[in-house]
C-alpha cells in the first residue's frame, strides 16, 4: 500500500537548539574588536618603532618574546585570529555548499588546517631557540658566537 | 453670441505608451498519471516571452500583465487576489529586484528597455510566476504566530498602552507576500533557514506587552538554521514592499535572544 503523504507535513527541519550559533555569533564581534588592537600593536612595533622592518631577525624576535607581556599579546593574537578566521569560512562554506558531503569535506580540511597552525604556533612561542645548536654560523645572529 | 469649448480639454490627460514584458515561462509536463503529494515533478525548460502591450501612465506592472493575460495570452499565470498591495498575491522579481505587481508602476521603470518579470527565486516554480509558497509559510507557522497568553483571562480587554504598541508596531505590517525572504542569499541555498518573514512576525508577538509566548519563540529561532544565518545583507529591508525595516527586527530578535541567555 503506498502512503501519501500528509499535504501540511513538511521536509523536517533538524532542530538543533544550542546556545552555540549565538556564542560564535558574540564571539566575532567580540574578538574582532579585540583583534584590531592586536593586530595594529603588532604592526606598529613590529614595523614602525624598533628600527622597522628591516630590524627583524631571530634576534628582535627572541628579544620581543623575552617579555612575558609579547608572549601573551603574541599566544592571543594566534588563537583569536585562528578561532575568528575558521569560524568565518566555516559559516561561508555552510552558505554556499549546497552538499552535505561537500560541507563536511571542506570543514575537515578547514578544522584541520586550523589545529595545525595553531599548534605549531603555540609551539614556537614557548620553544622559541634564537641559536639552534648545530645551526651553520652564517644563518644565525651575532650574538649567538659567545 | 457666447463661446462654447470644442476642443477637448488637455488638462489630466494620461499618456499612453507601449512597454516590452520579457516574462520567465515554465510549463510543467503533463503526468501520466496524477502525481501523489510531493512528488518530484518532471522537468521542463524554463525560457523567456516577450510581449509587447499599450498601457496608460497610471498603469502598474500587474496591469500589464493583466491586458496580456486577457488579450494575448490566457495561458501566463501568476497570482493576484486583491491587486491594491495587501494581500501579499502577486509578489514577483521585477527588473532583478523583488517587488508586488501592484504596487509597481510601469512609468517608474524604464519603459525604453524590456522589463523583465520572473517568480521569486528560492522557491520551487509551478508554473510561469507561481511558486510553491509551502515552505515558506511552513517556517511562518513553525513561531506560532498567535498570541499566546497566561494566567486567567481578563474580564473585559487586554490593555495595551500607546507606547507599547508602538513598539513592534513596524513589523504589523507584515503581509506574508515573501519578497524579504525570497531576495534572502541565505535562504537561496538550501531554503533550510527560516528566512525574514518569519522571524519579523516572530518579533511582533515577542514585543507585544500582552503575549506570553517570547521565551518560545526566541527558543525556536535560537536554530542552527534561525536568526544566527543573518549575514545583514539588508536584501529584506530593500525589498519588503511595505517598508518593514526587516533587518532592524531580525538585530533586534539577536539582542533579546543575547540579554535572555546572560
Amino acid at each position: 500500500m503506498t502512503t501519501i503523504a500528509e499535504p501540511r507535513s513538511r521536509a523536517t527541519r533538524k532542530t538543533s537548539r544550542t546556545n552555540a550559533e549565538m556564542i560564535g555569533w558574540i564571539f566575532m564581534r567580540a574578538s574582532g574588536v579585540l583583534l584590531v588592537v592586536l593586530i595594529f600593536g603588532h604592526l606598529i612595533t613590529n614595523l614602525i618603532t624598533n628600527g622597522g622592518v628591516h630590524a627583524i631577525d631571530f634576534g628582535f624576535v627572541a628579544g620581543k618574546w623575552a617579555a612575558p607581556l609579547w608572549r601573551v599579546w603574541d599566544l592571543l593574537m594566534l588563537w583569536l585570529a585562528m578561532i575568528h578566521g575558521t569560524n568565518g569560512v566555516r559559516t561561508i562554506v555552510n552558505d554556499y555548499a549546497e552538499k552535505t558531503s561537500t560541507r563536511l569535506v571542506l570543514k575537515s580540511i578547514l578544522v584541520l588546517a586550523a589545529v595545525v597552525v595553531v599548534v605549531l604556533g603555540t609551539l614556537v612561542i614557548f620553544t622559541f631557540d634564537p641559536c639552534p645548536p648545530g645551526a651553520p654560523a652564517d644563518l644565525l645572529p651575532s650574538f649567538c658566537k659567545a | 453670441m457666447t463661446a462654447t469649448a470644442q476642443a477637448p480639454s488637455q488638462i489630466g490627460e494620461v499618456p499612453t505608451f507601449e512597454v516590452r514584458l520579457k516574462v520567465r515561462r515554465y510549463l510543467p509536463p503533463e503526468p501520466a498519471q496524477p502525481l501523489p503529494y510531493g512528488a518530484p515533478a518532471p522537468q521542463a525548460e524554463a525560457y523567456w516571452e516577450e510581449f509587447t502591450v499599450r498601457v496608460h501612465g497610471t498603469d502598474r506592472v500587474l496591469d500589464a500583465l493583466h491586458k496580456v493575460k486577457w488579450e494575448q495570452d490566457g495561458s501566463l499565470t501568476f497570482r493576484r487576489s486583491c491587486a491594491h498591495g495587501v494581500c501579499g498575491s502577486d509578489a514577483m522579481r521585477i527588473n532583478g529586484r523583488n517587488r508586488l505587481a501592484c504596487k509597481t508602476l510601469l512609468k517608474d521603470l524604464d519603459p525604453t528597455k524590456p522589463i523583465t518579470i520572473e517568480p521569486i527565486k528560492g522557491l520551487s516554480v509551478l508554473k510561469d510566476l507561481v511558486v510553491d509558497m509551502e515552505p515558506f509559510f511552513a517556517s511562518y507557522r513553525e513561531i506560532m504566530p498567535f498570541l499566546v497568553t497566561s494566567g486567567n483571562e481578563p474580564t473585559r480587554e487586554r490593555l495595551q498602552s500607546p507606547e507599547q504598541r508602538a513598539r513592534y508596531d513596524d513589523t504589523t505590517k507584515c503581509i506574508l507576500c515573501a519578497c524579504c525572504t525570497s531576495s534572502c542569499p541565505v535562504f537561496w541555498n538550501d531554503g533550510q533557514y527560516f528566512g525574514p518573514a518569519a522571524i519579523v512576525n516572530a518579533h511582533r508577538f515577542i514585543f507585544d506587552s500582552r503575549d506570553s509566548g517570547a521565551a518560545q519563540r526566541l527558543e525556536i529561532l535560537n536554530d542552527k538554521e534561525g536568526v544566527w544565518r543573518c549575514r545583514t545583507t539588508f536584501n529584506c529591508t530593500e525589498a519588503c514592499p511595505r517598508g518593514i525595516e526587516v533587518t532592524k527586527a531580525i538585530a533586534e530578535v539577536k539582542r533579546a535572544m543575547i540579554t535572555r541567555a546572560y
